[in-house]
């Protein structure tokens, strides 16, 4: 519906202002957030338009992440691309190696426009930042897996917030022996949250080459990490009862679940903090807290998740001026107050977040509880194995993740053969995007 | 018998020639890009590609899952052209019969078939749901006898009936206008001869029927394989652990997500050449049996 309107009005734009377009330099942005957010996204480029009166943004809506890099790749074939395209994560190493975009670092400094760098957070920065440092795309949309928990049921429940793994278990039982009737963790299997984050905050490799930063010929390991226990631990909970399966396919999400009061516990992302209230049924008491680690590991930070904006190549000079403009009015405090305000998403700078701990944005309610994802993505300094992942084609090795663990689950086979099939199917994905950029290497 | 043709072959080649382009266009032009992209590794940016040979037939004729891939679109392909059929048949048998109220019924039975395959998707995904839908009401007299988020079958029981009701309708409109063009006489002369209603529809209708069944048992199995994308998109992802992973949503997760062109492509035309060949076995086969007078 807001992408009709959006394409009727740019129709209109087109069609009724052949004055008006020669006064303002247009450039296109797609982007794939949907529903709420994508309405906030919206609001931004409105915003964007109304302050100055030399660039226009036209902002269109593709409905989801996977989609509007599909679109993209289409158009960008047929040279109708748009200047600016939201890509998600873990669609990073495959724009970086097709190598049509224009680093934004780059486009920052050629038309001079000074953006501090080092302020992003680190976490943050080494996602999409090429292996020179500099970052390739802009961070927009940033978040990080929290645990969404009932304080209600918790208290109820005499269980304590669970730091680790272990207490989690123990707070599990004890919720569901306080009221055996509701579903104490509504699991959604998840690589992002199961498997990405997991393995940054134990500190373990998903993959080699430092999860694929040094390399294409990296494989995947996570079969021999400690990330088979925990699926394992997911799977025993699944089975004695103590968490019920919550997917869209199911017919109501994790989030939802949570929302409506039919789960205690969910994880997801900090972007969902602001959804959550929303959606929340009257007088929910609850708070999101960092995911937990086992006992006897080292903490480590996470990393972001969400999507960046890239600026595509083949666009001319004004474009590209319009865009510095429009990822340079995204940056201005204001705009990361506005963008975080309205989403539950994180700012991505350090100013940015100590402006708004300053303005004591974090004490109360709708707020609180955001600043536990800062605390999560700066809790170490980002190592190696923390930086983000670089592997070709992940969108597939998810799949087959997930439809490994479905298996699992399903009872099909024990958790360690699935974690192996998937791992495997998901090493020749790698493979094969190595052939396909043979001889090259990620800038 | 006298044969009209043109003299003038100019003409006759004008005449065919916005068909043609069209079907290059539309056909030729993106099943020989899809042939070549599939011996290649084609870089979703367009930025070139490399040579591959046979590779990525290779990958898949002895991947297990890709197997179980086509096995599935096998039973859902079956699947739906079973139900759709019979229930269809069923159906347009009773509505020629002009029982009553069938003037409301025939328009009601057409409707279906002009919602959209995502729409049917998520109605059927609401009247499956096993926690709030209409089987709700039956996992609340059986405890969780009903999963389709974990239990495979069940979620290809599900896309199956999806499948098959959006194409009752369809089948319907041709099974009702084959029954429709059977000469009265013959139902009327074997009536007065004695024969009841089911013996006339075995001996005088269903026989008469054969060119329209043979006419919808091609389109709907060749349907089943391609058309399936909108409803397990909707209603499965292809899950659970690849229980609904039908070949052409396969081919949609590599390459649209995945962005994987060229497997995607090598895929594409493994699911050609099976159209192909399921159609020809039919027409040769089966065509056999039809009496077209």
């Amino acid at each position: 519906m807001k992408s009709t309107i959006v394409s009727v009005a740019a129709l209109t734009a087109v069609i009724g202002g052949a004055a008006q377009a020669q006064d303002k330099i247009k450039f296109e942005y797609w982007y794939g957030l949907g529903g709420y957010l994508g309405e906030v996204v919206q609001s931004t480029c409105d915003r964007f338009n109304a302050s100055q009166d030399t660039y226009e943004i036209v902002c269109v809506g593709q409905e989801g992440y996977a989609n509007a890099v599909q679109n993209t790749i289409a158009a960008f074939r047929a040279g109708k691309h748009p200047t600016i395209v939201q890509a998600y994560d873990a669609g990073t190493a495959d724009l970086m190696m097709s190598g049509e975009f224009y680093p934004v670092h780059q486009m920052m400094s050629d038309y001079d426009i000074e953006i501090d760098w080092d302020d992003y957070f680190p976490g943050i920065a080494n996602y999409y930042a090429a292996s020179n440092g500099d970052m390739v795309a802009m961070p927009f949309n940033s978040s990080t897996p929290m645990m969404y928990y009932n304080i209600d049921d918790f208290d109820a429940a005499g269980a304590a917030v669970p730091a680790t793994w272990e207490e989690f278990e123990t707070a599990l039982r004890a919720l569901k022996a306080a009221n055996p009737d509701k579903c104490a963790f509504g699991y959604a299997p998840s690589t992002w949250v199961d498997l990405e984050q997991f393995s940054m905050a134990h500190g373990v490799p998903i993959a080699t080459n430092n999860n694929g930063y040094d390399g294409l010929d990296s494989e995947y390991v996570y079969n021999t990490t400690l990330h088979v226990k925990h699926m394992e631990d997911q799977l025993r909970w699944y089975n004695e009862g103590l968490s019920e399966i919550k997917t869209s396919q199911g017919g109501q999400n994790s989030r939802d679940a949570f929302a409506q009061n039919v789960c205690s516990i969910y994880f997801g992302s900090i972007a969902s903090h602001a959804t959550v209230h929303n959606a929340a049924v009257e007088g929910l008491n609850w708070d999101v807290t960092m995911i937990p680690v086992y006992e006897g590991t080292e903490r480590k930070n996470t990393v972001v998740g969400g999507a960046a904006l890239w600026v595509l190549s083949r666009k001319d000079e004004d474009e590209y001026r319009g865009a510095a403009e429009y990822l340079k009015f995204l940056a201005t405090p204001e705009s990361a107050r506005y963008w975080s305000t309205n989403t539950g998403y994180i700012p991505v700078t350090l100013s940015g977040y100590d402006q708004l701990v300053a303005e004591g944005f974090y004490d109360e309610a709708p707020y609180k509880g955001r600043e536990k994802a800062i605390e999560s993505l700066t809790y170490s300094e980002v190592g190696p194995l923390t930086r983000g992942i670089r592997l070709g084609g992940f969108i597939q090795a998810r799949k087959e993740w997930v439809s490994e663990v479905e298996a699992a689950f399903a009872g099909q086979k024990s958790m360690k053969d699935a974690l192996d099939t998937a791992v495997e199917r998901s090493n020749k994905v790698l493979r094969n995007f190595e052939r396909t950029y043979a001889g090259k290497t990620f800038p | 018998m006298r044969r009209a043709y043109f003299k003038n072959n100019w003409i006759a080649a004008l005449m065919v020639a916005p068909q043609l382009l069209i079907i290059f266009v539309f056909f030729y032009w993106p099943t020989s890009q899809a042939v070549f992209w599939s011996l290649t590794f084609e870089q979703p940016w367009g930025g070139g590609n490399e040579w591959a040979g046979l590779h990525h037939f290779r990958e898949l004729l002895t991947d297990d899952l890709y197997w179980q891939s086509v096995r599935v679109s096998f039973v859902y392909a079956a699947g739906t052209t079973i139900i759709g059929m019979g229930l269809a048949l069923i159906l347009a048998l009773f509505v020629d019969r002009q029982l009553r109220g069938y003037r409301q019924y025939r328009v009601g039975m057409i409707w279906p078939y002009a919602v959209a395959a995502p729409a049917i998707g998520l109605a059927f995904r609401y009247i499956f749901n096993p926690d709030a839908g209409i089987m709700n009401y039956v996992n609340q007299v059986w405890d969780g006898i009903w999963d389709p988020i974990l239990t495979g079958w069940h979620a290809m029981a599900m896309i199956i009936f999806a499948g098959a009701w959006k194409n009752i309708a369809y089948n319907f409109i041709f099974f009702l206008a084959g029954l429709q063009s059977i000469p009265r006489a013959l139902v009327e002369a074997s009536a007065m001869d004695g024969a009841g209603v089911l013996r006339r529809m075995r001996d005088i209708q269903l026989p008469l029927l054969t060119p329209t069944f043979f006419f919808i048992l091609v389109i709907n199995i060749t349907d089943s394989f391609t058309d399936s994308f909108g409803i397990v998109d909707t209603m499965t992802n292809g899950g659970p652990a690849r229980a609904t992973n039908l070949m052409v949503y396969k081919i949609y997760v590599d390459g649209f997500e995945g962005q994987n062109y060229s497997s995607a492509a090598a895929q594409s035309v493994i699911l050609m050449v099976l159209v192909i060949l399921l159609t020809f076995v039919q027409f040769r086969y089966i065509e056999r049996r039809v009496h077209y007078t």
